[in-house]
Protein backbone atom coordinates (compact mmCIF):
# COMPACT_ATOMS: atom_id res chain seq x y z
CA UNK A 1 0.00 0.00 0.00
CA UNK A 2 1.02 3.40 -0.49
CA UNK A 3 1.21 5.31 2.87
CA UNK A 4 -1.91 5.98 4.94
CA UNK A 5 -3.97 3.69 2.91
CA UNK A 6 -5.78 0.73 4.73
CA UNK A 7 -4.77 -2.66 3.48
CA UNK A 8 -7.87 -4.74 3.12
CA UNK A 9 -7.88 -7.48 5.70
CA UNK A 10 -8.06 -11.22 4.83
CA UNK A 11 -11.97 -11.75 4.85
CA UNK A 12 -12.14 -8.79 2.26
CA UNK A 13 -9.21 -10.06 0.90
CA UNK A 14 -11.36 -13.20 -0.19
CA UNK A 15 -13.92 -11.24 -0.71
CA UNK A 16 -12.44 -9.82 -3.94
CA UNK A 17 -10.99 -13.04 -5.00
CA UNK A 18 -14.51 -13.74 -5.56
CA UNK A 19 -15.36 -10.94 -7.23
CA UNK A 20 -12.39 -11.30 -9.48
CA UNK A 21 -13.71 -14.84 -10.50
CA UNK A 22 -17.24 -13.40 -11.57
CA UNK A 23 -16.26 -10.69 -12.90
CA UNK A 24 -13.95 -13.45 -15.22
CA UNK A 25 -16.89 -15.78 -15.44
CA UNK A 26 -19.01 -12.62 -17.09
CA UNK A 27 -16.20 -11.59 -19.69
CA UNK A 28 -14.57 -14.55 -20.47
CA UNK A 29 -17.27 -17.28 -19.55
CA UNK A 30 -16.34 -19.40 -22.32
CA UNK A 31 -12.89 -19.75 -21.55
CA UNK A 32 -13.06 -20.79 -18.36
CA UNK A 33 -13.27 -24.69 -18.18
CA UNK A 34 -13.17 -25.25 -14.55
CA UNK A 35 -13.04 -23.93 -10.78
CA UNK A 36 -11.51 -25.52 -7.82
CA UNK A 37 -11.98 -24.20 -4.01
CA UNK A 38 -9.64 -26.02 -1.37
CA UNK A 39 -8.53 -23.69 1.67
CA UNK A 40 -10.39 -20.63 0.72
CA UNK A 41 -7.75 -20.33 -2.65
CA UNK A 42 -9.46 -20.17 -5.95
CA UNK A 43 -8.42 -21.64 -9.05
CA UNK A 44 -9.53 -21.26 -12.78
CA UNK A 45 -8.64 -23.72 -15.22
CA UNK A 46 -8.49 -21.73 -19.01
CA UNK A 47 -8.23 -22.21 -22.75
CA UNK A 48 -4.49 -21.60 -23.18
CA UNK A 49 -5.21 -19.33 -25.72
CA UNK A 50 -7.09 -16.75 -24.40
CA UNK A 51 -4.31 -16.64 -21.32
CA UNK A 52 -2.89 -13.64 -22.01
CA UNK A 53 -5.72 -12.10 -23.00
CA UNK A 54 -7.39 -12.81 -19.24
CA UNK A 55 -3.79 -11.99 -17.79
CA UNK A 56 -3.90 -8.74 -19.48
CA UNK A 57 -7.33 -7.76 -18.31
CA UNK A 58 -6.67 -9.30 -14.61
CA UNK A 59 -3.51 -6.62 -14.38
CA UNK A 60 -4.82 -3.50 -15.76
CA UNK A 61 -8.67 -3.54 -14.59
CA UNK A 62 -8.50 -1.00 -11.78
CA UNK A 63 -10.87 -2.55 -9.66
CA UNK A 64 -9.02 -6.01 -9.96
CA UNK A 65 -5.23 -4.57 -10.23
CA UNK A 66 -3.46 -7.99 -10.41
CA UNK A 67 -0.31 -6.61 -10.48
CA UNK A 68 2.24 -8.75 -8.56
CA UNK A 69 2.85 -11.81 -10.49
CA UNK A 70 3.99 -14.53 -7.11
CA UNK A 71 4.92 -17.93 -8.87
CA UNK A 72 4.26 -19.97 -11.71
CA UNK A 73 4.53 -23.02 -11.57
CA UNK A 74 4.49 -26.28 -14.02
CA UNK A 75 3.35 -29.65 -13.08
CA UNK A 76 4.10 -32.85 -15.25
CA UNK A 77 0.92 -35.51 -15.02
CA UNK A 78 1.99 -39.08 -16.41
CA UNK A 79 -1.40 -40.24 -16.60
CA UNK A 80 -3.53 -37.76 -17.37
CA UNK A 81 -4.77 -36.50 -20.71
CA UNK A 82 -2.64 -33.23 -20.76
CA UNK A 83 1.07 -33.47 -20.40
CA UNK A 84 1.83 -30.27 -18.42
CA UNK A 85 -0.19 -28.13 -16.22
CA UNK A 86 0.69 -24.71 -15.62
CA UNK A 87 -0.20 -22.48 -12.59
CA UNK A 88 -0.05 -18.54 -12.66
CA UNK A 89 -0.34 -17.24 -8.78
CA UNK A 90 -1.03 -13.53 -9.19
CA UNK A 91 -1.68 -11.04 -6.27
CA UNK A 92 -3.70 -8.12 -5.79
CA UNK A 93 -1.81 -5.70 -3.84
CA UNK A 94 -4.47 -3.23 -3.40
CA UNK A 95 -7.54 -5.67 -2.65
CA UNK A 96 -5.09 -8.23 -0.24
CA UNK A 97 -6.34 -10.94 -2.84
CA UNK A 98 -4.81 -14.31 -4.16
CA UNK A 99 -5.93 -15.67 -7.53
CA UNK A 100 -4.35 -18.68 -9.03
CA UNK A 101 -4.87 -19.59 -12.57
CA UNK A 102 -3.67 -23.14 -14.69
CA UNK A 103 -3.92 -23.93 -18.03
CA UNK A 104 -3.58 -27.36 -19.24
CA UNK A 105 -0.92 -28.44 -22.53
CA UNK A 106 1.00 -31.45 -24.25
CA UNK A 107 -0.38 -34.55 -24.48
CA UNK A 108 -4.09 -34.97 -26.22
CA UNK A 109 -4.74 -31.34 -25.37
CA UNK A 110 -3.69 -30.18 -28.63
CA UNK A 111 -1.55 -27.36 -27.37
CA UNK A 112 1.85 -28.01 -28.04
CA UNK A 113 3.49 -24.91 -25.88
CA UNK A 114 1.58 -22.27 -23.37
CA UNK A 115 2.03 -18.30 -24.43
CA UNK A 116 4.41 -16.35 -22.47
CA UNK A 117 2.90 -13.88 -19.94
CA UNK A 118 6.60 -12.00 -20.23
CA UNK A 119 4.82 -9.17 -21.97
CA UNK A 120 2.09 -8.98 -19.33
CA UNK A 121 4.36 -9.28 -15.77
CA UNK A 122 8.00 -8.58 -16.18
CA UNK A 123 8.52 -10.85 -13.39
CA UNK A 124 7.24 -13.84 -15.42
CA UNK A 125 10.97 -14.06 -17.25
CA UNK A 126 12.85 -15.95 -14.32
CA UNK A 127 9.85 -17.75 -13.45
CA UNK A 128 9.04 -19.34 -17.28
CA UNK A 129 12.69 -19.69 -17.48
CA UNK A 130 12.97 -22.21 -14.31
CA UNK A 131 10.15 -23.76 -15.25
CA UNK A 132 10.99 -24.66 -18.60
CA UNK A 133 14.47 -25.89 -17.34
CA UNK A 134 12.88 -28.15 -14.80
CA UNK A 135 9.53 -29.56 -16.23
CA UNK A 136 10.19 -28.84 -20.36
CA UNK A 137 7.08 -26.66 -20.68
CA UNK A 138 7.52 -24.36 -24.34
CA UNK A 139 6.58 -20.92 -23.24
CA UNK A 140 5.80 -19.63 -26.76
CA UNK A 141 7.31 -16.30 -27.43
CA UNK A 142 9.47 -15.75 -24.39
CA UNK A 143 11.98 -13.40 -25.37
CA UNK A 144 15.37 -15.40 -23.44
CA UNK A 145 14.24 -19.23 -22.79
CA UNK A 146 16.93 -20.45 -21.64
CA UNK A 147 18.10 -23.01 -18.78
CA UNK A 148 19.02 -21.03 -15.36
CA UNK A 149 19.04 -23.31 -12.81
CA UNK A 150 20.74 -26.76 -14.55
CA UNK A 151 23.99 -26.67 -16.46
CA UNK A 152 23.36 -25.29 -19.72
CA UNK A 153 24.58 -28.49 -21.52
CA UNK A 154 22.02 -30.35 -19.31
CA UNK A 155 19.76 -32.97 -20.75
CA UNK A 156 16.16 -33.77 -19.88
CA UNK A 157 14.26 -31.79 -17.23
CA UNK A 158 14.38 -33.19 -13.69
CA UNK A 159 11.15 -32.07 -12.49
CA UNK A 160 9.32 -34.31 -15.11
CA UNK A 161 7.86 -37.46 -13.30
CA UNK A 162 9.32 -39.91 -16.39
CA UNK A 163 12.63 -38.98 -15.15
CA UNK A 164 14.79 -41.22 -13.77
CA UNK A 165 15.39 -40.12 -9.64
CA UNK A 166 18.18 -43.32 -9.51
CA UNK A 167 20.39 -42.01 -12.10
CA UNK A 168 20.34 -42.31 -15.80
CA UNK A 169 19.60 -45.88 -16.95
CA UNK A 170 18.91 -47.17 -13.62
CA UNK B 1 11.92 -2.50 -18.78
CA UNK B 2 14.00 -5.75 -17.54
CA UNK B 3 16.22 -5.99 -20.49
CA UNK B 4 16.60 -1.86 -20.52
CA UNK B 5 20.40 -1.03 -22.32
CA UNK B 6 21.97 2.31 -21.84
CA UNK B 7 22.01 4.01 -25.53
CA UNK B 8 25.30 3.27 -26.60
CA UNK B 9 27.42 5.67 -29.28
CA UNK B 10 28.60 3.41 -32.31
CA UNK B 11 32.56 3.29 -32.09
CA UNK B 12 32.57 2.76 -28.35
CA UNK B 13 34.50 -0.30 -27.04
CA UNK B 14 32.80 -2.51 -24.82
CA UNK B 15 34.77 -4.82 -21.94
CA UNK B 16 32.87 -7.76 -20.68
CA UNK B 17 34.30 -8.75 -17.28
CA UNK B 18 33.06 -11.77 -15.26
CA UNK B 19 32.26 -11.43 -11.43
CA UNK B 20 32.13 -14.53 -9.86
CA UNK B 21 30.83 -17.38 -8.85
CA UNK B 22 33.59 -17.16 -6.41
CA UNK B 23 33.85 -13.50 -5.45
CA UNK B 24 33.93 -12.12 -1.46
CA UNK B 25 30.92 -9.49 -2.72
CA UNK B 26 28.32 -12.04 -4.50
CA UNK B 27 27.43 -13.16 -1.05
CA UNK B 28 27.86 -16.71 -2.15
CA UNK B 29 28.18 -18.57 -5.52
CA UNK B 30 26.39 -15.78 -7.84
CA UNK B 31 27.85 -15.15 -10.77
CA UNK B 32 27.54 -12.04 -13.15
CA UNK B 33 28.73 -11.12 -16.31
CA UNK B 34 28.87 -7.25 -16.36
CA UNK B 35 29.43 -5.90 -19.69
CA UNK B 36 31.62 -1.74 -19.24
CA UNK B 37 31.54 1.13 -21.22
CA UNK B 38 34.37 2.60 -19.39
CA UNK B 39 33.30 1.89 -15.67
CA UNK B 40 29.58 1.92 -16.48
CA UNK B 41 27.91 -1.00 -16.51
CA UNK B 42 25.85 -0.99 -19.71
CA UNK B 43 24.57 -4.91 -19.31
CA UNK B 44 24.34 -7.43 -16.54
CA UNK B 45 23.65 -11.25 -16.52
CA UNK B 46 23.41 -12.79 -13.61
CA UNK B 47 23.91 -16.53 -14.11
CA UNK B 48 23.35 -18.99 -10.98
CA UNK B 49 22.46 -22.45 -10.21
CA UNK B 50 25.53 -23.51 -8.49
CA UNK B 51 23.90 -24.16 -5.74
CA UNK B 52 21.28 -26.33 -6.98
CA UNK B 53 20.69 -29.01 -5.60
CA UNK B 54 16.92 -30.13 -6.85
CA UNK B 55 14.93 -30.25 -3.38
CA UNK B 56 11.50 -29.62 -5.37
CA UNK B 57 12.23 -32.98 -7.38
CA UNK B 58 13.68 -34.27 -3.65
CA UNK B 59 10.11 -33.03 -1.62
CA UNK B 60 8.72 -35.53 -3.90
CA UNK B 61 10.07 -38.73 -2.56
CA UNK B 62 10.24 -37.72 0.78
CA UNK B 63 7.90 -37.37 3.73
CA UNK B 64 6.44 -34.00 4.67
CA UNK B 65 8.51 -34.32 8.18
CA UNK B 66 11.53 -35.57 6.24
CA UNK B 67 11.48 -32.51 4.19
CA UNK B 68 11.55 -30.24 7.37
CA UNK B 69 15.41 -30.53 7.53
CA UNK B 70 15.65 -29.46 3.20
CA UNK B 71 14.05 -26.13 4.26
CA UNK B 72 16.98 -25.67 6.67
CA UNK B 73 19.39 -25.27 3.67
CA UNK B 74 17.49 -22.94 1.79
CA UNK B 75 18.03 -19.53 3.13
CA UNK B 76 20.69 -20.91 5.53
CA UNK B 77 20.78 -17.41 7.58
CA UNK B 78 17.52 -18.11 9.16
CA UNK B 79 16.50 -22.02 8.85
CA UNK B 80 14.12 -21.28 11.70
CA UNK B 81 12.58 -18.51 9.87
CA UNK B 82 12.41 -21.51 6.45
CA UNK B 83 10.86 -24.26 9.12
CA UNK B 84 7.51 -22.51 10.17
CA UNK B 85 6.91 -21.37 6.45
CA UNK B 86 7.38 -25.10 5.29
CA UNK B 87 5.23 -26.30 9.06
CA UNK B 88 2.52 -23.83 8.04
CA UNK B 89 2.24 -24.53 4.31
CA UNK B 90 1.71 -28.41 5.01
CA UNK B 91 -0.96 -27.59 8.55
CA UNK B 92 -3.31 -25.47 6.07
CA UNK B 93 -2.81 -28.46 3.41
CA UNK B 94 -4.29 -31.06 6.55
CA UNK B 95 -6.04 -28.07 8.02
CA UNK B 96 -4.80 -27.71 11.14
CA UNK B 97 -4.52 -25.24 13.82
CA UNK B 98 -1.21 -25.54 16.07
CA UNK B 99 -2.19 -24.42 19.81
CA UNK B 100 -1.59 -20.42 21.07
CA UNK B 101 2.17 -21.15 23.14
CA UNK B 102 3.87 -22.69 19.55
CA UNK B 103 2.36 -19.76 17.67
CA UNK B 104 4.16 -17.45 20.16
CA UNK B 105 6.95 -19.90 20.26
CA UNK B 106 7.22 -19.56 16.25
CA UNK B 107 6.59 -15.75 16.10
CA UNK B 108 9.82 -15.45 18.56
CA UNK B 109 12.08 -17.42 16.74
CA UNK B 110 11.22 -15.94 13.09
CA UNK B 111 12.03 -12.42 14.94
CA UNK B 112 15.41 -13.83 16.20
CA UNK B 113 15.91 -15.24 13.20
CA UNK B 114 15.00 -12.11 11.13
CA UNK B 115 17.58 -10.02 13.65
CA UNK B 116 20.03 -12.90 13.09
CA UNK B 117 19.87 -12.93 9.23
CA UNK B 118 19.68 -8.79 9.09
CA UNK B 119 23.25 -8.72 11.26
CA UNK B 120 24.97 -10.80 8.48
CA UNK B 121 23.32 -8.08 6.09
CA UNK B 122 24.84 -5.45 7.76
CA UNK B 123 28.16 -6.76 8.09
CA UNK B 124 28.92 -7.80 5.57
CA UNK B 125 26.98 -5.19 3.30
CA UNK B 126 29.68 -2.65 5.52
CA UNK B 127 32.92 -4.93 4.83
CA UNK B 128 32.29 -4.65 0.75
CA UNK B 129 31.71 -1.40 1.24
CA UNK B 130 34.85 -0.95 3.39
CA UNK B 131 33.94 -0.18 7.01
CA UNK B 132 34.82 -3.42 8.56
CA UNK B 133 34.44 -2.36 12.00
CA UNK B 134 30.90 -2.90 11.78
CA UNK B 135 31.38 -6.35 10.96
CA UNK B 136 32.68 -7.18 14.34
CA UNK B 137 30.05 -5.82 16.04
CA UNK B 138 27.14 -7.60 14.14
CA UNK B 139 28.83 -10.99 14.40
CA UNK B 140 29.16 -10.61 17.86
CA UNK B 141 25.81 -10.56 18.67
CA UNK B 142 25.22 -13.03 15.65
CA UNK B 143 27.29 -15.36 18.24
CA UNK B 144 24.79 -14.55 20.57
CA UNK B 145 21.96 -15.33 19.09
CA UNK B 146 23.19 -18.70 17.41
CA UNK B 147 24.27 -19.46 21.06
CA UNK B 148 20.06 -19.08 21.97
CA UNK B 149 19.48 -21.10 18.80
CA UNK B 150 21.86 -23.88 19.85
CA UNK B 151 19.99 -24.07 23.46
CA UNK B 152 16.96 -24.32 21.92
CA UNK B 153 17.39 -26.99 19.08
CA UNK B 154 20.80 -28.05 19.23
CA UNK B 155 22.57 -27.45 16.63
CA UNK B 156 23.24 -23.42 15.52
CA UNK B 157 22.56 -23.47 11.72
CA UNK B 158 20.75 -26.98 10.90
CA UNK B 159 17.89 -25.91 13.15
CA UNK B 160 15.13 -28.43 11.78
CA UNK B 161 13.21 -27.19 14.74
CA UNK B 162 9.60 -27.34 13.80
CA UNK B 163 7.42 -30.08 13.17
CA UNK B 164 3.74 -30.70 11.02
CA UNK B 165 1.73 -29.53 13.92
CA UNK B 166 3.99 -28.69 16.64
CA UNK B 167 7.68 -28.21 17.55
CA UNK B 168 9.85 -30.88 18.18
CA UNK B 169 10.30 -29.03 21.71
CA UNK B 170 9.60 -26.77 24.35
CA UNK B 171 11.44 -23.69 25.23
CA UNK B 172 14.64 -24.52 27.78
CA UNK B 173 14.13 -23.54 31.27
CA UNK B 174 15.19 -19.97 31.48
CA UNK B 175 15.17 -19.48 27.86
CA UNK B 176 13.24 -16.30 27.58
CA UNK B 177 14.70 -14.64 30.57
CA UNK B 178 17.71 -14.70 28.69
CA UNK B 179 16.51 -13.45 25.32
CA UNK B 180 14.68 -10.73 27.78
CA UNK B 181 18.13 -9.68 28.57
CA UNK B 182 19.56 -9.94 25.54
CA UNK B 183 16.94 -7.19 23.80
CA UNK B 184 17.43 -5.06 26.68
CA UNK B 185 20.76 -4.93 25.92
CA UNK B 186 20.46 -5.28 22.14
CA UNK B 187 18.22 -2.59 21.14
CA UNK B 188 21.59 -0.14 22.58
CA UNK B 189 23.50 -2.24 20.60
CA UNK B 190 21.25 -1.27 17.23
CA UNK B 191 21.76 2.52 18.20
CA UNK B 192 25.74 2.20 18.15
CA UNK B 193 25.99 0.32 14.99
CA UNK B 194 24.01 3.47 13.76
CA UNK B 195 26.31 6.19 15.04
CA UNK B 196 28.88 3.97 12.78
CA UNK B 197 26.97 4.15 9.55
CA UNK B 198 23.63 6.50 9.36
CA UNK B 199 25.91 9.72 9.19
CA UNK B 200 28.97 8.56 8.35
CA UNK B 201 30.13 10.46 5.29
CA UNK B 202 31.68 7.81 3.03
CA UNK B 203 28.31 5.43 3.62
CA UNK B 204 25.99 8.45 2.78
CA UNK B 205 27.67 9.25 -0.43
CA UNK B 206 28.56 5.43 -1.33
CA UNK B 207 24.91 4.62 -0.71
CA UNK B 208 22.53 7.42 -1.23
CA UNK B 209 21.20 7.46 -5.28
CA UNK B 210 22.98 4.72 -6.01
CA UNK B 211 20.65 1.59 -7.28
CA UNK B 212 17.26 3.01 -7.51
CA UNK B 213 14.60 0.93 -7.31
CA UNK B 214 10.91 2.83 -7.78
CA UNK B 215 8.47 0.92 -6.28
CA UNK B 216 5.87 0.37 -9.66
CA UNK B 217 9.24 -1.59 -11.00
CA UNK B 218 9.33 -3.65 -8.18
CA UNK B 219 6.10 -4.58 -7.56
CA UNK B 220 6.22 -5.67 -11.99
CA UNK B 221 9.61 -7.68 -11.23
CA UNK B 222 7.68 -9.38 -8.18
CA UNK B 223 10.18 -8.04 -5.57
CA UNK B 224 9.27 -8.71 -1.97
CA UNK B 225 10.12 -7.95 1.52
CA UNK B 226 12.47 -5.13 2.47
CA UNK B 227 13.37 -4.38 -0.46
CA UNK B 228 9.73 -3.79 -1.94
CA UNK B 229 9.37 -1.84 1.06
CA UNK B 230 12.77 0.61 0.56
CA UNK B 231 10.99 1.57 -1.99
CA UNK B 232 8.07 3.01 -0.64
CA UNK B 233 5.00 0.40 -0.62
CA UNK B 234 3.99 -1.01 2.45
CA UNK B 235 3.58 -4.07 2.34
CA UNK B 236 4.33 -7.15 4.73
CA UNK B 237 2.70 -10.19 4.68
CA UNK B 238 2.61 -9.93 8.39
CA UNK B 239 0.26 -7.40 8.42
CA UNK B 240 -1.57 -7.76 5.15
CA UNK B 241 -1.80 -11.86 5.69
CA UNK B 242 -1.47 -12.61 9.16
CA UNK B 243 0.10 -16.37 10.13
CA UNK B 244 1.10 -17.78 13.24
CA UNK B 245 -0.88 -15.37 15.40
CA UNK B 246 0.88 -12.07 14.33
CA UNK B 247 -2.20 -9.95 14.83
CA UNK B 248 -1.96 -10.01 18.32
CA UNK B 249 1.52 -8.61 18.03
CA UNK B 250 2.11 -4.68 17.67
CA UNK B 251 4.52 -3.03 15.28
CA UNK B 252 5.41 -1.14 12.33
CA UNK B 253 6.00 -1.65 8.80
CA UNK B 254 9.21 0.29 8.26
CA UNK B 255 9.01 2.23 4.65
CA UNK B 256 11.61 4.04 2.87
CA UNK B 257 11.24 6.40 0.31
CA UNK B 258 13.48 6.60 -3.04
CA UNK B 259 14.41 3.40 -3.00
CA UNK B 260 18.11 3.33 -3.20
CA UNK B 261 20.87 1.17 -0.83
CA UNK B 262 20.57 3.96 1.47
CA UNK B 263 16.53 3.26 2.21
CA UNK B 264 17.17 -0.55 1.64
CA UNK B 265 19.75 -0.18 4.44
CA UNK B 266 17.40 1.93 6.88
CA UNK B 267 14.65 0.00 6.07
CA UNK B 268 16.44 -3.06 7.47
CA UNK B 269 17.96 -1.65 10.72
CA UNK B 270 14.45 -0.56 11.48
CA UNK B 271 13.13 -3.99 11.02
CA UNK B 272 15.87 -5.22 13.69
CA UNK B 273 13.99 -2.42 16.24
CA UNK B 274 10.12 -3.91 14.86
CA UNK B 275 11.78 -7.56 15.59
CA UNK B 276 12.93 -6.83 19.31
CA UNK B 277 9.39 -5.37 20.08
CA UNK B 278 7.65 -8.07 19.01
CA UNK B 279 10.10 -10.73 20.43
CA UNK B 280 9.83 -8.02 23.87
CA UNK B 281 5.88 -8.80 23.53
CA UNK B 282 6.90 -12.56 22.75
CA UNK B 283 8.58 -13.20 25.97
CA UNK B 284 6.15 -11.01 27.73
CA UNK B 285 2.64 -12.64 26.89
CA UNK B 286 3.77 -16.16 26.34
CA UNK B 287 1.39 -18.17 26.67
CA UNK B 288 1.50 -21.60 28.40
CA UNK B 289 0.14 -25.10 27.43
CA UNK B 290 0.57 -27.76 25.28
CA UNK B 291 3.28 -26.90 22.10
CA UNK B 292 1.56 -29.61 19.31
CA UNK B 293 -1.52 -30.36 18.10
CA UNK B 294 -3.21 -33.04 19.51
CA UNK B 295 -4.15 -35.44 16.83
CA UNK B 296 -1.95 -38.78 17.09
CA UNK B 297 -2.32 -39.21 13.29
CA UNK B 298 -0.17 -36.14 12.80
CA UNK B 299 2.37 -35.56 15.23
CA UNK B 300 4.55 -38.26 16.97
CA UNK B 301 3.51 -38.93 20.76
CA UNK B 302 5.31 -38.41 23.67
CA UNK B 303 8.18 -41.59 24.14
CA UNK B 304 7.36 -42.25 27.44
CA UNK B 305 4.23 -43.47 25.93
CA UNK B 306 5.78 -45.04 23.02
CA UNK B 307 7.44 -47.45 25.39
CA UNK B 308 4.68 -48.43 27.47
CA UNK B 309 1.25 -48.17 25.57
CA UNK B 310 0.33 -50.14 22.36
CA UNK B 311 -1.99 -47.45 20.58
CA UNK B 312 0.90 -44.51 21.35
CA UNK B 313 3.59 -47.54 19.77
CA UNK B 314 1.10 -48.09 16.37
CA UNK B 315 0.81 -43.78 15.61
CA UNK B 316 4.58 -43.97 16.33
CA UNK B 317 5.41 -47.15 13.64
CA UNK B 318 2.91 -45.84 11.23
CA UNK B 319 4.09 -41.53 11.17
CA UNK B 320 7.84 -42.93 11.30
CA UNK B 321 7.51 -45.55 8.67
CA UNK B 322 4.97 -44.41 6.34
CA UNK B 323 4.33 -40.83 7.12
CA UNK B 324 0.66 -38.79 7.83
CA UNK B 325 -1.26 -38.84 4.94
CA UNK B 326 -2.14 -35.40 3.25
CA UNK B 327 -5.85 -34.58 1.66
CA UNK B 328 -5.77 -34.24 -2.21
CA UNK B 329 -5.76 -30.79 -3.09
CA UNK B 330 -3.45 -27.85 -3.58
CA UNK B 331 -2.82 -25.12 -1.15
CA UNK B 332 -0.04 -22.05 -1.00
CA UNK B 333 1.10 -20.17 1.99
CA UNK B 334 3.87 -17.87 2.30
CA UNK B 335 5.86 -15.88 5.56
CA UNK B 336 6.96 -12.71 5.58
CA UNK B 337 11.00 -14.23 5.67
CA UNK B 338 13.85 -12.08 6.17
CA UNK B 339 14.44 -11.67 2.59
CA UNK B 340 10.58 -11.44 1.67
CA UNK B 341 7.68 -13.13 0.93
CA UNK B 342 8.58 -17.27 1.23
CA UNK B 343 6.31 -19.71 -0.37
CA UNK B 344 5.34 -23.08 -0.50
CA UNK B 345 2.97 -24.31 -3.32
CA UNK B 346 1.65 -27.79 -2.78
CA UNK B 347 0.03 -30.19 -5.17
CA UNK B 348 -1.16 -33.03 -2.99
CA UNK B 349 -2.59 -35.94 -4.71
CA UNK B 350 -3.12 -37.65 -1.44
CA UNK B 351 -0.48 -39.48 0.53
CA UNK B 352 2.49 -38.68 2.77
CA UNK B 353 4.44 -36.87 0.15
CA UNK B 354 3.20 -33.88 -2.48
CA UNK B 355 3.19 -34.74 -5.81
CA UNK B 356 5.03 -31.37 -6.52
CA UNK B 357 5.99 -28.51 -4.34
CA UNK B 358 7.12 -25.33 -5.67
CA UNK B 359 9.57 -22.84 -3.38
CA UNK B 360 8.91 -19.27 -3.72
CA UNK B 361 11.78 -18.09 -2.25
CA UNK B 362 12.22 -14.44 -2.27
CA UNK B 363 16.30 -14.33 -3.28
CA UNK B 364 15.46 -15.78 -6.75
CA UNK B 365 12.70 -12.98 -7.48
CA UNK B 366 14.79 -10.52 -5.85
CA UNK B 367 17.41 -11.13 -7.54
CA UNK B 368 15.33 -10.51 -10.81
CA UNK B 369 15.68 -6.74 -10.58
CA UNK B 370 19.58 -6.58 -10.20
CA UNK B 371 20.15 -6.26 -13.96
CA UNK B 372 18.23 -3.41 -14.57
CA UNK B 373 19.39 -1.60 -11.00
CA UNK B 374 22.26 -2.52 -12.09
CA UNK B 375 22.25 -0.65 -15.83
CA UNK B 376 24.23 2.49 -15.63
CA UNK B 377 25.56 2.62 -12.54
CA UNK B 378 29.34 2.39 -11.78
CA UNK B 379 30.99 -0.75 -11.29
CA UNK B 380 32.31 0.01 -7.68
CA UNK B 381 28.50 0.20 -6.97
CA UNK B 382 27.57 -2.75 -8.34
CA UNK B 383 29.61 -4.40 -5.12
CA UNK B 384 26.73 -1.76 -2.88
CA UNK B 385 23.52 -3.03 -5.15
CA UNK B 386 24.10 -6.57 -4.53
CA UNK B 387 24.77 -6.45 -0.93
CA UNK B 388 21.56 -4.17 -0.93
CA UNK B 389 19.40 -7.03 -2.27
CA UNK B 390 20.85 -8.80 0.22
CA UNK B 391 20.10 -12.48 -1.67
CA UNK B 392 21.27 -15.74 -0.18
CA UNK B 393 22.33 -18.37 -2.65
CA UNK B 394 20.64 -21.81 -1.16
CA UNK B 395 17.48 -19.92 -1.62
CA UNK B 396 18.16 -18.43 -5.16
CA UNK B 397 19.27 -21.83 -6.35
CA UNK B 398 17.39 -24.06 -4.02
Amino acid sequence: MTPGTAIPGVEQGLKASQRAVESLRSLFGDAIREQVSFRGEETLYLDPARLVEICRHLKNDAALSYRYLVDITAIHWLDAPHEYEVAYLLCSLQNNSLLRLKVRAGGTTGVDAVPTVTGVWAAADWNEREEWDKVGVVFAGHPNLKRILMPEDWEGHPLRKDYPVEGIGA
Amino acid sequence: MPYKTETIEPGTELLTVNMGPSHPSTHGVLRLILTLDGERVVRAEPVMGYLHRGMEKISENKTYTQFIPYTDRLDYLAPLSNNVAFALAVEKLVGVTVPARCQFIRVLVCEMSRISAHLLWLGTHAVDLGAITVFMYTFREREVLYNFFEALTGTRLTTSYTRIGGLTRDLPAGFLDEVGRWLDRFAGELDEYETLLTKNKIWVERTQGVGVLKADDAIELGVSGPNLRASGYEWDLRKTRPYSGYEQFEFEIPIGSTGDVYDRYLVRIEEMRQSVKICRQAVKNMPGGPINVDDPKLVLPPKDQVLTKMEQLIHQFIIVTEGFHAPKGEIYHAIEAPKGELGFYIVSEGGPSPYRMKIRSPSFINLQALPSICVGALISDVVAIIASLDPVMGEVDR
